[in-house]
């Protein structure tokens, strides 16, 4: 039970975060779009000051619950290199993730973002599932 | 730097970790869990509904604001999203990132903001994600710069 709490109030936090962004500096909090601004070198201040502050969010929970949030990642190294590479890629090209499309783009109601969303959802369930008979 | 643009990267920056500290929160920090919630056909965990069910919610309140507002607090102008169709590059490429994300369990928020948990694991599929997005960048520059020769000037347009 406890977890369904935790996650619809981190998940109201996210939306709160993409909300000041918005309201603040008027752009959308993706971060597949910051990541890639920045590695052209694009508006490398905002963008790294997001990016540093998201890795410190962690550091935040660690010093306010006694605890780090837990992170079980058991995948082979060519699984986690071709899966970054089909991540980093796919996201540029499909001009968004689960924050830009999932988050901000459902909540403007983009018709783009919908699409996006039941896309990689369904390929996301799909991958699992088939991957689940090799396991 | 000028006043306004020193004010948006403290703004960036607070966004950024109120962004991460909810991703630990929420649990989306851990690809076992984002499987997990994947996994809809075994054994389905369907908390990270609420994730993305409260996330929208609480966007959606500030895209209302927004939309009420000339012009953001430090800046002269909303950059809203520009692309206004459905094409085959939105579908082939979230359909690419979907197969990414299936296989590992992390998208680029939780991959970057759990870097600081200094696992070797998430340093390797970083650099594969920032390479991929590199390879694709490249690919869109050159291909931008052969619809512009001569040849194909025409067709482009």
């Amino acid at each position: 039970m406890t977890h369904y709490w935790s996650a619809l109030a981190g998940g109201m936090l996210i939306g709160l975060s993409a909300a000041m962004l918005m309201l603040a500096t008027g752009r959308v909090a993706g971060i597949s779009g910051i990541a890639g601004r920045l590695l052209q070198g694009v508006q490398p201040l905002t963008g790294g000051a997001f990016v540093v502050g998201l890795a410190f969010g962690p550091v935040l929970f660690r010093f306010l619950s006694g605890q780090w949030p837990e992170v079980t990642l058991t995948a082979s190294w060519p699984i986690l290199v071709i899966g970054g590479l089909l991540v980093g890629f796919g996201s540029r090209m499909g001009s968004g993730c689960t924050s830009g499309h999932g988050v901000v783009g459902l909540a403007r109601l983009s018709k783009r973002s919908m699409v996006a969303v039941a896309t990689f959802m369904s390929t996301a369930i799909l991958t699992v599932y088939v991957m689940g008979f090799f396991a | 730097m000028t006043n306004g643009n020193y004010v948006r990267v403290v703004a960036a920056l607070v966004s950024g970790v109120i962004f991460g500290f909810g991703l630990s929160l929420s649990g989306m920090l851990d690809p076992a869990r984002v499987r997990g919630f994947l996994d809809i056909a075994r054994d389905w965990n369907p908390s990270l509904a609420f994730v993305l069910g409260g996330a929208v919610a609480v966007a959606a309140i500030g895209v209302v604001v927004a939309r009420r507002m000339r012009k953001p607090l430090f800046d002269e102008r909303f950059h809203r999203p520009t692309a206004p169709v459905i094409d085959r590059r939105l579908i082939t490429g979230s359909a690419i990132f979907g197969i990414g994300w299936g296989m590992v369990g992390l998208c680029p928020g939780p991959a970057l903001a759990s870097l600081s948990l200094g696992l070797p694991a998430t340093f390797l599929f970083v650099a594969a994600m920032l390479a991929g997005m590199t390879v694709h960048d490249r690919l869109e520059v050159a291909r931008s710069w052969l619809q512009k020769s001569p040849r194909d000037a025409g067709r482009a347009a």
